[in-house]
């Protein structure tokens, strides 16, 4: 074994042993990392997922403002349970344009990945308002302020040319149109087919039933795009990945 | 236990390294820590070989479970749930051809559509029903006999799947209440009339008797052509009955008057893209169970 008596060389040696170290480091991390990017079954195709709209994309950083992430999870497990309770197991391709995404790890409170569209606005309002006047054994706080605090678009585009960095692909035109897609996917009078044609199955419509548009609008409109972007009546995802 | 034997200077050989005379034993590893270090290289030598693992090229090693449902989650769910779909296929497929008046009368169906029934409305319709049926404040009630668009099972089967004002089914139920006051349909003087007359209809006491029976030819004019002449109201159009203690948005003087002002505009969802027939049947039987079933 008198070659194992050789490592007194490196570990007597500071920067060899730096190099080497890197070196063993490096080839963990690629066997790791590196084949995820060319895998093809590491990257699955799915149908209907798109970059999330001004208004979405701000109720979404709501949603981490006030870190819902902590007590909700966006990650319905590939397990009968969860798929009975909150539908179809989640993909990953389903969150591929989140940055970061928000999956979450604890549940306090119920899974939210597929809750578009499963409450209606109404109920959205009345329980970010007051979670106990809907749910009289929930332990969630109240966030009525939000009803309060006024938005506007002034810094939308920043935040799209931000995801835009990390891959999102916001086209030139959606960035052109931000501000104005931010507006009328609130307004129920808006042109929704402009809209629709660059955010497909975008809904637009006053979320929160008042007239300015306030934070609540923005975090109900994402809550309510959660996890509807595939359609699962259409979409059978292959088993054997 | 015998007393650890203290190795002398000389006996076992130092790393050579010395610090004001201090040296360095050159133990080896204790013997049990080195085992088992080797022994969790040899047990991951046979994990990569069992479960998927390397990846190479153009995929990744499968392993022995690769394709079956002990090393893939979605074959192993997709499993679970067509066993259970297996165990309950027949009955399903009985409960959906059932005429659904019929469910009730044969014991296995009415006894399986409560129990599922029971657990789709636990996960579906609580949230805003309440875990009991009783509702809240713009949440119907469903347990009173009291209902906005009908009882029977045809009219719960209807609404649970297509849903009351759901802005994605053409065939929700539809109706939509005028913003008397938001939109100035009536003066603030009409309006305090007509919500007097509501209150008297409705038996309740320290009502205005002067302004209610101005009241009365206000709700002839504007209301009775939803909520009927005797404010008993219409289920075709869900207008609600006005004469019984029942209310969804309260009863009280405030709350009738923030009604004709602002109205209301109840949504609930629709459920046949959710909620598979079987399953709406269930729960359809499950809300008729509850007290009110017509």
């Amino acid at each position: 074994m008198s070659f194992l008596n050789k490592h007194k060389a490196i570990e007597t040696h500071a920067t060899l042993l730096l190099v080497l170290s890197l070196l063993v480091v490096s080839i963990g991390g690629l066997v790791q990392i590196l084949p995820l990017f060319y895998l093809e079954n590491t990257i699955e195709d799915v149908e209907g997922v798109r970059p999330y709209t001004p208004l979405e994309l701000a109720g979404r950083e709501i949603y981490m403002r006030e870190g819902c992430y902590v007590c909700h999870s966006q990650m319905i497990r590939p397990m009968r349970d969860e798929v009975e309770r909150y539908g179809h197991y989640s993909l990953a391709a389903e969150s591929m344009y989140d940055r970061p995404f928000l999956w979450g790890s604890k549940r306090t409170g119920p899974d939210l990945a597929r809750v578009g569209g499963r409450y209606s606005d109404e109920w959205h309002v009345d329980h970010l308002m007051n979670p106990q006047s809907v749910v009289p054994e929930s332990i969630m706080p109240k966030y009525e302020y939000m009803m309060g605090n006024v938005i506007d678009a002034r810094y939308i585009k920043d935040s799209m040319r931000a995801n835009q960095i990390f891959g999102v692909p916001y086209t030139d035109e959606m960035m052109a149109n931000a501000e104005a897609d931010f507006a009328a996917q609130a307004d129920p009078n808006a042109d929704g087919d402009a809209l629709l044609a660059r955010y497909p199955k975008a809904q637009w419509r006053n979320f929160d039933g008042q007239p300015e548009l306030t934070e609540m609008d923005a975090l109900v409109a994402y809550l309510q795009v959660l996890g509807t972007m595939v359609d699962f009546s259409t979409f059978q995802p292959d088993p054997n990945r | 236990m015998c007393a650890k034997q203290v190795k002398k200077a000389g006996e076992v050989p130092t790393t050579g390294h010395e610090w004001d005379g201090i040296q360095e034993y050159d133990n080896p590893m204790p013997r049990w820590w080195l085992w088992t270090f080797y022994l969790t290289i040899i047990w991951a030598i046979g994990y990569t070989v069992y479960y998927p693992a390397w990846p190479l090229i153009n995929g990744a090693t499968q392993g022995i479970t690769g394709r079956t449902a002990a090393g893939d989650t979605r074959l192993a769910v997709a499993e679970e749930i067509r066993r259970f779909d297996e165990a309950n296929a027949a009955i399903k497929a009985k409960l959906v051809a059932a005429d659904l008046n019929a469910i009730t009368t044969d014991p296995e169906l009415d006894s399986f559509a409560r129990a599922s029934g029971a657990a789709v409305f636990r996960t579906w319709c609580a949230q805003c029903h309440g875990a009991g049926a009783a509702g809240n404040v713009g949440y119907p009630n469903l347990l009173d006999d009291d209902w906005l668009w009908g009882g029977d099972l045809e009219s719960l089967h209807t609404t649970i799947t297509h849903g009351i004002r759901a802005p994605d089914d053409p065939d929700a139920r539809y109706s939509e209440m005028p913003k008397f006051g938001a939109d100035g349909l009536l003066e603030p003087a009409q309006i305090g009339d007509v919500v007097e007359y509501v209150l008297q209809i409705s038996g309740q006491e320290g009502y205005d008797p002067a302004k209610a029976s101005a009241g009365a030819q206000v709700f002839a004019d504007n209301c009775a052509a939803c909520h009927m002449e005797d404010g008993k109201g219409d289920r075709t159009q869900g207008a609600p009955n006005l004469t019984d203690a029942v209310w969804l948005y309260g009863g009280d003087r405030a709350s009738v008057t923030a009604t004709v002002t602002n109205a209301r505009f109840g949504v609930m969802p629709k459920w046949d893209l959710r909620l598979s027939e079987d399953e709406i049947r269930a729960v359809a039987v499950f809300v008729h169970g509850l007290g009110g079933g017509e």
